[in-house]
């Protein structure tokens, strides 16, 4: 089975461009203030995805492993960073740490399922290593910024609690331990949550793409079993790797709290921030 | 009495932020005193504690327990020994009585068993009734979370208490319970000592022998 998918012309685009119309019409009936915010996304996401097709198609053409493994990184750095940029209270060195452990999870499981799973011949097939690390990344990314956020926020407000513990001599490990355990929870749930729907209430993006490709769907849903399975596995490593880093910073080898590391909550933690607070109320 | 001091502290500074709280603080505790810590609001009293506890870093001098500096101690065993009371107890979730005994699992405390009849003997000595322990620890006053904590940490048997303000919130009866429980506390054995501070001018006279004043620095 190799059918390929129908092509889109730019004028099928366009046709699709004028959905958008649905949204501008809700925000301008309920007044919802949306309009300005729907138009730049809108345009942000058409350009920003334009953009990569170019360079991926100029990267396949190229079939070359420098390529392949510079916009890994830069995707590995995006990453990290948004991570960050999720999560409400920062302490010195946040960034480095958020990079090292994103690129550290998705570097060695992407690797790992390229050379040992899919065994893909040469392993920098950009048409198996980008998507495959993508799709990690996606799910990195997420899992790190909820672990980080619950972690540092938990140093802040159960500081008291975590002191109290030090005080009757208890480690940093044995004091930090219940926050660690509730951080990689936090992290890790929404993977665990989807896995548990998969199939039955959603069909994930990748299989979607690869039936739309014209993949077997048998074939398709092994795929998606062995990403799952990477996403799981990454996650859960760059989750526990940034809660030891900020642990390290945090807890220091005296086994005392700096607390008085941490910056005050940030005032414009954006739209990503907003969707992990609610996350925590529900 | 002329005995090797318990803690003591050799020039001692506290910075925080560009701010030099105080300076120069030396103070050799010897088994069997009582001290205050006195100072007016926002002089560091309880940086101070923490401090002696090796809870706050410290920006210059030395802590010694035994003689021995801090840096050539285990933190855990040292605050084993040095036991810090903040002035508002934050307890974790669930009964007085698992609180009492959560730290005993700590690998500091490995060989010391939790005594239920202990924990009754000194709920006794501040007058509550042994069904406390099964109160919930959420529920409690502010006061009955403060003697709560005590209690917690003179089961671990350390032989120094810090106390920060340790009756803020108690009421007067118990106060002065608390304050016989101590003085017994102290009698029990020969290498125990404490420091106090409080708001009240009248209890750091009756609690202790010896003084400590913080100074602003000119």
């Amino acid at each position: 089975m190799n059918a390929q998918a129908l092509a889109i012309s730019n004028w099928q685009l366009g046709f699709a461009a004028l959905l958008i119309l649905v949204n501008l019409l809700l925000s301008a009936w309920l007044r919802l203030g949306l309009t300005r915010s729907l138009l730049v996304a809108s345009l942000r996401m058409v350009v920003q995805l334009l953009l990569i097709g170019f360079i991926l198609e100029a990267i396949f053409a190229l079939n070359h492993p420098l390529p392949v493994v510079g916009i890994g990184l830069v995707m590995v750095t995006l990453a990290g960073i948004s991570a960050v940029n999720r999560t409400q209270r920062r302490f010195p060195g946040i960034y480095v740490d958020s990079v090292l452990c994103v690129f550290g999870a998705s570097f060695v499981v992407t690797g790992a399922a390229l050379l040992g799973i899919i065994n893909v011949d040469p392993w920098y097939r950009a048409q198996y290593a980008i998507p495959l690390l993508g799709m990690v990344l996606g799910n990195i990314l997420n899992g790190v910024s909820l672990a980080l956020n619950r972690f540092t926020e938990g140093a802040a407000r159960e500081r008291k609690l975590i002191e109290s513990s030090l005080a009757l001599g208890a480690t940093r490990w044995e004091a930090a331990h219940p926050l660690i355990t509730a951080s990689l929870h936090t992290g890790m749930i929404p993977t665990i949550n989807s896995m548990m729907v998969m199939g039955i209430v959603s069909l994930p993006g990748m299989m979607t793409g690869q039936l739309l490709a014209g993949a077997a769907p048998e074939s398709a849903v092994r795929y998606q079993i062995v990403i799952m399975f990477m996403i799981a596995a990454a996650t859960a490593l760059g989750a526990f790797g940034v809660v030891m880093f900020a642990f390290r910073v945090l807890f220091t080898r005296e086994h005392q709290l700096r607390a008085d590391r941490l910056s005050q909550p940030q005032a414009g933690v954006r739209h990503g921030g907003l969707r992990i607070r609610r996350r925590f109320m529900s | 009495m002329n005995a090797n001091p318990l803690l003591s502290a050799e020039q001692l500074r506290c910075t925080v932020g560009a701010r030099t709280l105080w300076r120069d603080v030396n103070v050799a505790i010897r088994p069997g005193e009582r001290w205050a810590v006195r100072g007016p609001s926002g002089s560091g009293k309880t940086l101070l504690l923490r401090t002696l506890a090796g809870l706050a870093p410290c920006q210059g001098g030395a802590v010694y327990l035994d003689g021995k500096p801090f840096s050539a101690w285990s933190p855990p065993a040292w605050r084993a020994r040095v036991a810090y009371l903040p002035q508002s107890a934050v307890l974790p979730e669930g009964t007085v009585e698992t609180t009492l005994a959560a730290p005993f699992a700590f690998k500091v405390h490995r060989g010391r068993k939790f005594s239920l009849e202990a924990a009754r003997h000194y709920l006794g000595a501040v007058a509550l009734d042994p069904a406390f322990l099964e109160q919930d620890t959420q529920n409690l006053s502010g006061g009955e979370a403060q003697l709560v904590a005590l209690i917690r940490a003179l089961l671990l048997q350390p032989g120094m208490l810090l106390l920060d303000e340790a009756t803020a919130s108690v009421d007067p009866a118990r106060t002065t319970h608390v304050e016989d429980l101590i003085d017994t506390w102290l009698g029990e054995s020969r290498d125990r000592a404490c420091v106090w501070t409080s708001h009240d001018p009248a209890q750091l006279e009756r609690v202790s022998t010896q003084s400590l004043q913080l100074e602003r620095p000119a």
